[in-house]
């Protein structure tokens, strides 16, 4: 238990106590029977393999499809806390959006010398084809998910900006209607925050982003790369709640300079495609020309303004590993004020400087791919043997602009439920934003990640995590 | 709707129907068997041909003995129609067209998957062999429960309907197909023992031994039994039954879409030609031939319906 108390625990203080936030729920905590919350737990399990809430795991021939662990204690934030986040996650999401507009028109934050134009120039995420394109209602990233960690009372980080299609937003969906069912007591005692309406939300915020030339209302589509990908059951699950059709490209056609599905009656057009498919493989003919997900021409018929791209290709420049470190400076200099939320300090290791900073103190920071996601090639230092360090230390140095550097942050823990009772564990955050002309919604909640083993720090569901149910409270 | 789901609805529903016809012909076969009175051997041949499996199976095995036919037609993913190919395929059609079910109707779909899967692990026991073939029947009477129950009445309703239809047409077709030398006046006077095992055995293989002693006397002719098969409106396996649906599900679509198409016409033909017929004018025709026409027919509808409602591009 020592080693845990390092880490800061967003339920637990001490030895009985509780932080105020999970005041009301450790009332009621207290009066429930392990027993009743073990056969509960097993409940949830049955009910996400029964509604199909799975996840596929890539190279994995038999059990492709996989449960991601539920756990009952759900994470709980106060309201004061939340509206912090929310106004720092807003503050963010205006920033990026600015900057994703400027970066492929006039480019004045390069001018201004504040981010340095190689960056931007050699990097793959950067799409030349965006060059001088507007979006309709000049909303770039109509959804974004927000990582966040906290290692104390006050101090919240983000750790990535998820800019391009972050999913998991049907998990904060299902966990809270699993707890709903399995506790419903809970939540005529606790004032939360309701999450249900993202869906309706969703759909409202896409439309109106419509191109100008949409007359009537607008045809909002889901571009899923089909039912082998990881994220299948999201894509479903959100066309469900939508209530719109979930196509695949090869549903789809380029008809009268419009994007058009095959339907039982013909070819119906499209107006917003929210699209889970990455920019690579959107257009065969603009992009890699060997994807068979995405709709040849979409590109072009997205060029003359008639159809809404969700998120804008090329809009992973903005949740770039190393332009990450620069947030700071993009946020101050498109809105003209300090960063609400803090960014964990960042060693780029195209830099000499810091790429021998790195190495001297590789065993205690967290090393990245700067194109990665999911944890893949990720180093975490003071948890890798000396092998791995070595080994990874070469990888660095030959090919050092492809990573960058953080320290081992102490992120917060909050308790699973466990054999032995409550147990601490490692957590993150992703709430999701909502943009469109009319404004930014950000659901009063999110999706919150937790590492199961103990002393883990790595949340992602490819590596075991597990997640929660996540409360905003009331007041 | 997307004419990619018209198609899962219709494949789904038809993979199911599947699971259950092969759970039938494999009871048949197994009851035959018990019972000594034949061949058992050219029993079983007689149900893998049924089953449409003939090519594959003799690709894996020189003899047909229970042991080998029975894992063939339910579990061996070397056949594609077997009954865990089928529930698997069933399944990843209905998680493609998750969107157009009711949550009772994927919730089905799914668990039954999940225990079929499992029970259908390794091999199936003797003993627990009518377990088994009774699990898979209730998975299929499950998810057509939850869809009568909760689905609405629209075009993806019509397009399971066809799916069944289709599927059940075809299958009743191919067990007179391989049977029919038994059910010929011709081939034998009424009533040797050997002849009524026979007609029992094809009646029990579409669950409608009982329903045929309720609609006919004890007297079991050739004709009787064919005339149930293939012209009785009310047994809901019959030909007939099966195309009145198929034409049912097809004029629903023509009114609700306000368009009639190649499918519309060639299912009117098709009914127009089985109601010109009484079982005397089957056997005129020739029952094979009558038979090979009706598959024929049955096929390049199903095509037809793929084709104008756009289940691919």
């Amino acid at each position: 238990m020592d080693l845990e108390r390092r880490h800061f625990d967003e339920m637990l203080l001490g030895s009985d106590g509780v932080r105020a936030p999970y005041a009301e729920y450790q009332k009621w905590f207290a009066n429930e029977d392990p027993t009743r919350l073990s056969k509960k737990s097993k409940e949830a399990e049955a009910f996400f393999r029964r509604t199909g809430i799975t996840f596929n795991v890539y190279g994995q021939a038999e059990a492709q499809e996989r449960l991601i662990p539920f756990d009952l204690i759900p994470r709980i934030i106060a309201n004061r806390e939340w509206t912090k986040l929310s106004k720092g996650i807003k503050q963010r999401v205006v920033a990026i959006n600015a900057f994703l507009h400027d970066i492929y028109h006039r480019q004045e934050i390069l001018r201004a010398g504040i981010v340095p134009t190689e960056l931007i120039s050699r990097n793959e995420a950067f799409l030349p084809q965006m060059i001088g394109l507007t979006p309709p209602g000049k909303v770039y990233t109509h959804i974004v998910g927000t990582d966040l960690v906290r290692t104390g009372e006050d101090d919240f980080y983000v750790l990535e900006d998820n800019a391009r299609t972050p999913s998991g937003v049907s998990y904060m969906l299902e966990n809270r209607e699993t707890m709903l069912q399995m506790f419903p007591e809970l939540f005529s005692q606790i004032k939360v925050q309701r999450v249900s309406d993202y869906p309706k939300n969703l759909r409202r915020s896409l439309a109106a982003c419509a191109p100008q030339g949409c007359s009537g209302k607008p045809t909002v589509a889901i571009l899923t790369p089909g039912i082998h990908n990881s994220a299948y059951f999201e894509h479903s699950f959100l066309a469900d709640q939508m209530g719109v059709e979930l196509v695949e490209g090869h549903d789809l056609m380029v008809v009268d300079g419009h994007i058009a599905m095959r339907t039982t009656r013909g070819y119906k057009n499209i107006d917003v495609l929210y699209r889970r498919v990455d920019d690579d493989y959107l257009d065969p003919l603009n992009f890699n020309p060997d994807s068979m997900l995405g709709v040849p021409g979409i590109m072009d018929v997205y060029r003359a303004g008639n159809i809404t791209i969700a998120n804008a290709p090329g809009t992973g420049i903005a949740d770039d590993k190393a332009i990450y470190s620069y947030m700071p400076d993009i946020i101050e200099f498109y809105t003209g004020e300090k960063a609400i939320l803090k960014n964990v300090e960042t060693w780029r290791c195209s830099e000499p400087d810091s790429l021998a900073y790195v190495l001297e103190h590789l065993e205690e920071l967290v090393v990245k791919e700067v194109h990665g996601s999911g944890a893949y090639g990720m180093l975490v230092g003071p948890a890798a043997s000396k092998k791995e360090l070595s080994s990874f230390a070469a990888k660095l140095r030959k090919n050092p602009g492809n990573y960058i550097a953080q320290p081992t942050l102490s992120l917060s823990t909050v308790p699973i439920f466990a054999k032995k009772g409550l147990a601490p564990r490692h957590v993150d955050l992703r709430p999701f934003a909502l943009v469109s002309p009319e404004g930014i919604d950000i659901a009063p909640g999110g999706l919150t990640r937790v590492a199961l083993k103990a002393g883990s720090l790595v949340v992602n569901s490819s590596q075991g995590g597990g997640t929660k149910d996540t409360w905003v409270l009331e007041d | 709707m997307l004419g990619k789901t018209a198609g899962g609805l219709y494949w789904m529903f038809r993979f199911l129907e599947r699971c259950e016809n092969t759970a039938r012909l494999v009871e048949a076969g197994f009851r035959i068997a018990l019972t000594r009175s034949n061949d058992p051997a050219s029993e079983w041949k007689s149900v893998v041909t049924t089953a449409g499996a003939r090519s594959n199976y003799d690709a894996k095995y020189d003899t047909y003995e229970a042991a080998y036919v029975v894992d063939f037609l339910l579990r061996d993913p070397a056949n594609p129609s077997s009954v865990l190919s089928a529930v698997e395929k069933a399944r990843t059609n209905a998680r493609m067209v998750r969107t157009a079910l009711t949550t009772e109707v994927w919730e089905a779909v799914n668990e039954g998957w999940m225990g079929l899967k499992q029970t259908l692990k390794s091999p199936v026991k003797e003993t627990d062999l009518p377990a088994v073939l009774g699990e898979i029947r209730r998975h299929s009477a499950l998810v057509r429960g939850a869809l009568h129950g909760t689905m609405l009445r629209n075009d993806i309703f019509d397009f399971t309907q066809m799916g069944i239809a289709l599927e059940r047409a075809d299958n009743t077709a191919r067990i007179i197909d391989v049977k029919y030398y038994t059910l010929l006046p011709s081939a034998s006077f009424v009533g040797s023992a050997l002849d009524n095992v026979q007609w029992e055995t094809i009646l029990r293989s579409v669950s409608a031994h009982r329903s045929f002693r309720w609609l006919n006397d004890e007297n079991m002719t050739p004709a009787s039994v064919a005339d149930f098969l293939i012209l009785d409106p009310r047994f809901p396996r019959s030909l007939s039954f099966c195309s009145r649906i198929l034409e049912e599900s097809l004029g629903f679509l023509a009114k609700d879409y306000g368009t009639r198409l190649t499918c519309h016409d060639m299912i009117s033909a098709q009914r127009d030609r089985l109601r010109g017929h009484t079982i005397a004018t089957v056997f005129d025709e020739g029952l094979h031939q009558f038979i090979t026409a009706f598959i024929d027919d049955i096929n390049a509808i199903g095509q037809q319906i793929e084709k104008d409602y756009r289940f691919i591009g």
